[in-house]
């Protein structure tokens, strides 16, 4: 039930990021500047920011960067810790040394600052939309450290356990091995960190703005959306204007339901 | 106070929570009134010009003691130039003591006489006397002549401020100050700051954004207050330097004066106005605010928003609107430009936004791009690889010679084409002219005709959009009084000795 509830609210918020410049009823950028901090309505299913523009209109959109983007650098993650764990894990010895030591030395560089010199290096007129993409392709290729590292325990311990040594003593060759018993056995801890890594990624995004790395104005995101729930009488007087955190904490919630199953059916194989 | 101060040293002090701290611990020989904004006697009870200005005699005040009971003599006046003008501290305060290698000497005449020769003309020399704290030469980093000494100082969180028992000023034959302690917080949350105000716990707030000024109205009323136009200033300039990596195409727009007034007939001030700053800023016509009696040029005029004669402007430019409803140069080049500005900054962003949207129906797309301060400045003040920038300053100095590095041509803050050899252009020639004139006087009112040219020039070449000056906020708690706000720093302490606190 609740599994299907879960799938049913990520489908959802799918469809609405997917399907947003039909189902917005503006366009994310335009200023009704006569109608700025307005309350919900008909016309403003969420209100209007403080430019008047339509908080349900970026809502959808910002769905729609975030639930594309998010996954892709979860992704972009996820296929570098897994080249590096599973290499690490299955090699082993000074091979795995030092991918260990190269993803220590990694997870140690001040990324901040290697950040900013990239953002520096980037053409001033740069599309709002490439500047996004740019953006998330960076957090995930430097986000991959601590799922590598989980990936290649996991290997290790899947190494050692029975099914492989019976597959082996049944005469399966190695790719068979590989892909018809090992890697189905990565699974859940894979779907952990890509389910780990999104929300990660919709937040660190939002951080991202404050040196100006961030998705730029006017493209709205949760990210800078979350952003601008800086004041809590603000929250208090137009509890509306949560609703970017709403919907993550309601994805983050659904995501950890998924994980949960699918951690709970590895553990069952 | 939103951050803590970087230095307890008066002379040193830039930043705004050093200079709040050091104004009140430290004591000027002479004194600006922030009200009336004229300058009054301080330390020094009289003064006498001369040499044309560039020599002053000052009688200092007798039986005036430091903060440690020790006396003030003229020998702490020496002291406090001669540290000013060494090189090795390298004061933000000792430009106007220094010219080139020379720099200001000083002569103790008696111990209450103290002669004070510049190197060059000061014009509005009382106005840097007013500005220079003086120090013990004995006791320098404890003893103060100011209201109050630091008692306590918690870093990130309080600095506790405790009277000076032997402060000079006095009112009905009661020493000064009337508060016995002021406790000053450090809070970077301005929303925390607003609410622990609503609940009593803060009594005084310097600043309050302007988002939440009309709910602390709402909620206290006639404690929130509007005193004006403040003297910060939110202001937009595009790149004109030939030597910068900018397209040439693009330099040839920036540096027309009909692309650039175009730009700011078709951008909606009010709107800045309304939406950015909930209606408490003030459309601005140039660098120097309203509130600057003695420098605002009277009669000058914002730049209003004329969306037809923006159009007719580009149009005699050359510049063609076509059918995919972008505007395009004469080489048939669209126009899109790079905004950059500073990231974090709420209010900027906005305007950015209001911006983008303005040009965007003239046909022009507008890319913001935000940096943080550091990578911002390394572009406007080094490499020049930006195309428009949109920027503030904060607490602008009200005397005109504060803007010789920005006016000036070869000025290094001359921020549309800086470091210029000889000027670009005749205008620019012209604002060097009666920038220089006004430099090289003594004469109020020379000075004043002289820069009221460089503000007539700048409104009709627009090199800068001047947007809007925000409005002083802050609020009181009814407990206290005698609170005079000025649009100069310090806003609200700038009299703290004469501030007194009533329980009723």
């Amino acid at each position: 039930m609740l599994q299907a509830l879960a799938i049913t609210v990520l489908l959802l918020l799918a469809v609405a990021g997917v399907f947003a410049p039909w189902l917005a009823p503006y366009p994310y950028e335009l200023q009704d500047r006569e109608s700025p901090s307005l309350g919900p309505s008909a016309k403003h299913w969420l209100g209007t920011d403080d430019l008047g523009r339509d908080r349900w209109s970026r809502f959808l959109y910002g769905t729609r960067i975030s639930l594309t983007l998010a996954p892709a650098a979860a992704l972009l993650t996820l296929t570098v810790a897994v080249l590096v764990g599973v290499l690490a894990g299955v090699a082993g010895g000074w091979v795995e040394q030092t991918l260990l030591a190269a993803t220590d030395l990694f997870a140690s560089m001040p990324w901040l600052f290697l950040l900013l010199i990239i953002r520096a290096a980037l053409p001033l007129n740069v599309p709002a939309w490439t500047s996004v993409g740019i953006t998330f392709a960076m957090l995930g290729l430097v986000g991959w450290t601590a799922a590598a590292r989980v990936v290649r325990t996991a290997v290790h311990t899947a190494r050692n356990d029975g099914f492989l040594l019976q597959a082996r003593a049944m005469g399966s060759g190695f790719t068979q091995i590989w892909v018809r018993h090992f890697l189905p056995n990565l699974r859940p801890v894979l779907l952990a960190q890509f389910w780990i890594s999104m929300p990660l990624f919709v937040l660190s995004e939002a951080n991202l703005g404050l040196l100006g790395l961030g998705v730029a104005e006017p493209l709205p995101s949760w990210g800078n959306l979350l952003f601008e729930l800086t004041s809590h009488r603000e929250v208090a007087e137009a509890p509306w204007v949560l609703a970017p955190a709403v919907a993550l904490v309601v994805t983050l919630l659904a995501m950890q339901r998924l994980s949960r199953r699918d951690w709970q059916e590895g553990v069952a194989r | 106070m939103r951050s803590d101060p970087k230095t307890f040293d008066a002379l040193v002090a830039a930043d705004q929570a050093s200079e709040m701290v050091t104004f009140l611990t430290t004591e000027r020989l002479l004194f600006k009134n922030r009200k009336t904004q004229k300058i009054e006697p301080g330390l020094a009870e009289s003064w006498k010009l001369q040499e044309q200005g560039r020599r002053v005699v000052l009688e200092l005040r007798k039986g005036v003691q430091f903060s440690d009971g020790s006396p003030f003599t003229a020998s702490d006046v020496a002291f406090t130039v001669r540290r000013l003008v060494d090189p090795k501290l390298n004061s933000p305060k000792s430009s106007a003591f220094r010219s080139g290698e020379a720099v200001a000497k000083v002569e103790v005449l008696t111990p209450h006489r103290v002669a004070i020769t510049f190197p060059a003309i000061v014009p509005g020399i009382e106005n840097e006397l007013a500005g220079i704290p003086i120090q013990s030469e004995r006791n320098r980093e404890k003893a103060g002549l100011g209201p109050y000494v630091v008692a306590q100082y918690q870093a990130g969180s309080l600095i506790v401020l405790s009277r000076n028992p032997y402060y000079w000023r006095t009112e009905g034959g009661r020493r000064l100050p009337k508060i016995d302690t002021v406790r000053i917080a450090i809070q970077q949350n301005a929303d925390t700051e607003a609410e622990r105000f609503r609940r009593g716990e803060y009594h005084l707030l310097e600043s309050v954004d302007p988002t939440l000024y009309e709910r602390l109205e709402r909620d206290l009323p006639g404690q929130a207050h509007d005193a004006g136009p403040s003297n910060d200033i939110e202001f937009l300039w595009f790149n004109q330097a030939p030597q910068a990596p900018v397209a040439p195409h693009k330099l040839t727009w920036f540096q027309s004066r009909s692309f650039r007034r175009a730009m700011s007939l078709a951008i909606r001030r009010d709107d800045i106005v309304r939406l950015v700053y909930q209606g408490r800023a003030t459309v601005a016509a140039g660098l120097t605010p309203p509130g600057n009696k003695l420098w605002y040029k009277h009669g000058l005029k914002p730049h209003p928003f004329d969306f037809e004669a923006a159009k007719k402007l580009l149009q005699q430019d050359g510049f063609v609107l076509r059918g995919d409803n972008l505007l395009y140069d004469r080489q048939g080049k669209p126009v899109e430009f790079s905004l950059i500005t500073n990231a974090n900054n709420k209010a900027r962003a906005r305007i950015a936004s209001l911006i983008q949207q303005d040009l965007g129906k003239l046909g022009i797309r507008v890319n913001i791009t935000t940096f943080d301060f550091p990578s911002l400045v390394e572009r406007i003040g080094r490499t020049l690889n930006y195309e428009a920038c949109l920027l503030g300053f904060v607490n602008l100095a009200q005397d005109p010679m504060s803007g010789m590095n920005m006016l000036l041509s070869s000025g290094p803050q001359h921020m549309w084409n800086p470091n210029q050899k000889t000027p670009a252009t005749a205008w620019e020639q012209e604002i060097d002219k009666a920038m220089r004139e006004q430099a090289s006087t003594t004469d109020a009112k020379k000075r004043k005709a002289a820069y009221d040219r460089v503000q007539q020039i700048l409104s009709e070449e627009a090199p800068v959009l001047f947007l809007a000056h925000r409005n002083t906020l802050y609020a009181a708690s009814p407990k206290l009084h005698h609170v005079l706000a000025t649009n100069d720093y310090p806003r609200l302490l700038w009299n703290a000795e004469h501030l007194s606190w009533s329980d009723r």
